[in-house]
């Protein structure tokens, strides 16, 4: 009982941890109808960012996440306007294939720059932990860090999104780009600043999964990446409460499948149930059905 | 005797390839082509193969998938299982034949995972269909990490996450198969290209292959024709899960080690950026564009660290060249061609 409750609290910090990538897919798929295949890169360019500003420069914890998180949003935005905003009227596909260019490009570039080794990230937030069960289960400082990060952004987000100005701009580009500019909205800003909002989340997530699961290398950001992507499907692409629901389910199921039914077959399970939940829901759990004009 | 214009069309294809074919061997056999050339023969013809069964489903059915490489690794596995099975079992010696019957097993084994995986997946449309495909390459993977075979005298066995099992180990689990018998050869390749060429181009010509293409132009409309939608769109599938199980049966017994870790989530998107570079729906495109892309990092050996940064900088580049407004018109205006821009298709909308 004691091992499924610590399972479970990891499931749930890793749970967290893809929610906040996940909603960064979310978001920008929500406004500029794309996959952003680059998003999982922009993650392991945050941890970089911090583990250099707290290793070479010698800042603090939270100034060095600052930093992650001002670089990332500088990151998004050039990715945005170079990269993507002169394929808006291009077909999905060709959008597809540039993000993954960007990929590699991000990739590759960290490979250059920070080389093939793995680096140890430090144990940023490590102030001690609770005990429970006179000491058998130990829930770490980092994990309690992990999902308050997220709930804070959870709902931090939703009131941004629902009550400013940018929230609702950002609503109405995703519901009709058309009619949005004929109401005198800027879309590109609008779509600018979505990118911005999803790669600060994105530096904020690549601490945070660092600070859990302490290598990384260029190819870091990669795999959760793409298991945040699924999350968002999962919760229905698109919606924020779903991106969280995804998130937090997928690593629960992760982590106690690699525990209870094999650690080889761990990302296969998670990519099993999104299947099935896809099958019964195909537009996933919060997703809005999609109708069809003849 | 008047031949129709597709079959003219289709001959002139099958002839190029040929010429070019004709023209490799020369150079192999007068040796002018270099070593590590010579070596990349082989991937070269299964990733022609891959990436035109792939644009048989992202640009005749108009299908984005990105889990081909699933299909890949199944008929490499079950391929190299095959041939191991039929030298020591059915005493198969020729090699050539061994070769043609293990690419045959890859590819039937492929299209059985291609009925199984399409009935599911077809139900879906467009983003979702996507990431559903990508999740059955992964899984596919990540089982094949788990499964190890061997060859105990006559029988096959197959054991799950236990590598302790007797007889001659052929797959052992996440180390993959080791010691296989490279009998992948250039010829061959050359062969399964010719097979898939007649396969994709019969198809789009036919009677199907008209419907699959209507589906992909519109769905309502189609099915309002009276055109079996989830028939047609699963003809496409596994057609292109064969080819690519034949692909990679032939892909697995080119190299004395391999691990279903090569048949990665970025195998998939290899083979798609293959396709997309090539033109979607444009059988030539594909081919042209594996080959190139293939050789391309062999030749920017020069760059040496900064290849995959030229490769990625190089894809971007062209992705928004060819769809900047600009450029484009100034291409058909230099082209003349006399079809104007509306055959082209694909998983776009």
């Amino acid at each position: 009982m004691v091992s499924f409750l610590r399972f479970f609290i990891n499931g749930i910090s890793l749970g967290s941890v893809y929610a906040i990538i996940a909603l960064g897919y979310t978001m920008v798929y929500g406004i500029a109808k794309m996959l952003n295949f680059a998003h999982g890169d922009v993650i392991m360019v945050g941890a970089y960012i911090a583990f250099c500003a707290m290793q070479y420069l010698g800042l603090p914890p939270i100034v060095a996440v600052l930093c992650a998180m001002v670089v990332c949003t500088l990151l998004g935005i050039v990715i945005e306007g170079l990269a993507y905003r002169p394929l808006r009227q291009a077909t999905k596909l060709a959008v597809l294939i540039t993000a993954i260019g960007v990929s590699y490009l991000l990739q590759n570039t960290a490979l250059l720059i920070w080389s093939s080794n793995p680096k140890v990230f430090p144990s940023v937030f490590n102030v001690g932990a609770i005990r429970l069960f006179d000491g058998n289960l130990v829930i770490s400082s980092e994990t309690i860090l992990t999902i308050v990060a997220n709930i804070v952004i959870m709902i931090a987000l939703t009131l941004f999104t629902g009550k400013t100005k940018m929230g609702k701009a950002m609503r109405a580009v995703s519901e009709d780009k058309g009619a949005a500019e004929l109401m005198g909205i800027n879309v590109n800003r609008t779509i600018s600043v979505t990118f911005a909002i999803g790669s600060a989340l994105a530096a904020i997530a690549g601490v945070l999964l660092c600070s859990s699961y302490p290598t990384l290398q260029p190819t870091t950001g990669s795999m959760p990446g793409i298991k945040a992507f699924t999350a968002a499907v999962f919760g229905g692409i698109g919606s924020i409460p779903g991106a969280m629901i995804g998130g937090l389910l997928l690593g629960i199921i992760e982590i106690l499948g690699k525990a209870y039914i094999s650690t080889e077959l761990g990302d296969a399970l998670v990519f099993a149930v999104l299947i099935i939940v896809l099958l019964f829901k195909p537009a996933g759990l919060l997703g809005k059905p999609m109708r069809e004009k003849v | 005797m008047k031949l129709k214009k597709s079959t003219i069309n289709n001959i002139i294809s099958y002839g190029i390839v040929i010429v070019t074919f004709i023209i490799c061997q020369m150079m192999i056999s007068s040796g002018s082509m270099t070593r590590s050339l010579k070596g990349q023969m082989v991937p070269i013809c299964v990733y022609i193969v891959m990436a035109v069964s792939l644009n048989l489903v992202v640009g005749i059915s108009g299908e984005l998938s990105l889990g081909h490489a699933g299909f890949m690794s199944v008929g490499a596995f079950s391929g190299i299982i095959g041939a191991a099975w039929l030298r020591s079992v059915l005493g198969v010696e020729n090699e050539i034949l061994r070769l043609v019957l293990s690419m045959i097993i890859g590819g039937a084994f492929a299209a059985i995972f291609g009925v199984l995986i399409g009935i599911p997946v077809l139900r879906l449309r467009g983003d979702y269909l996507a990431i559903v495909t990508l999740a059955f390459g992964e899984i596919i993977r990540n089982v094949l990490n788990c499964l190890y075979f061997s060859l105990d005298g006559n029988h096959l066995r197959i054991s799950f996450n236990n590598p302790n099992i007797p007889g001659t180990i052929l797959v052992n689990g996440p180390n993959g198969a080791k010691d296989v018998d490279k009998i992948a050869t250039f010829p061959v390749g050359f062969v399964l290209i010719l097979f898939t060429l007649f396969m994709v181009l019969n198809l789009i010509n036919s009677r199907s292959g008209r419907a699959i293409m209507a589906t992909r132009d519109n769905r309502i409309a189609a099915e309002a024709m009276g055109i079996n939608v989830t028939k047609y769109k699963m003809m496409a599938f596994v057609t292109a899960a064969a080819l690519a199980g034949m692909a990679g049966a032939l892909y697995g017994l080119n190299f004395s080690t391999v691990a279903a870790s090569k048949f990665k989530f970025d195998t998939s998107i290899l083979v798609l950026v293959f396709v997309v570079l090539g033109g979607i729906g444009n059988i030539w495109g594909s081919i042209i564009a594996a080959a190139l892309l293939t050789v391309l990092p062999e030749l920017l050996r020069a760059f040496a660290d900064y290849r995959m940064l030229v490769y990625a900088i190089v894809l971007i580049l062209v992705m928004l060249a060819t769809n900047n407004p600009f450029i484009r018109s100034l291409f058909d205006r230099l082209i003349h061609r006399r079809k104007p821009a509306t055959q082209r298709g694909g998983a776009s909308e």
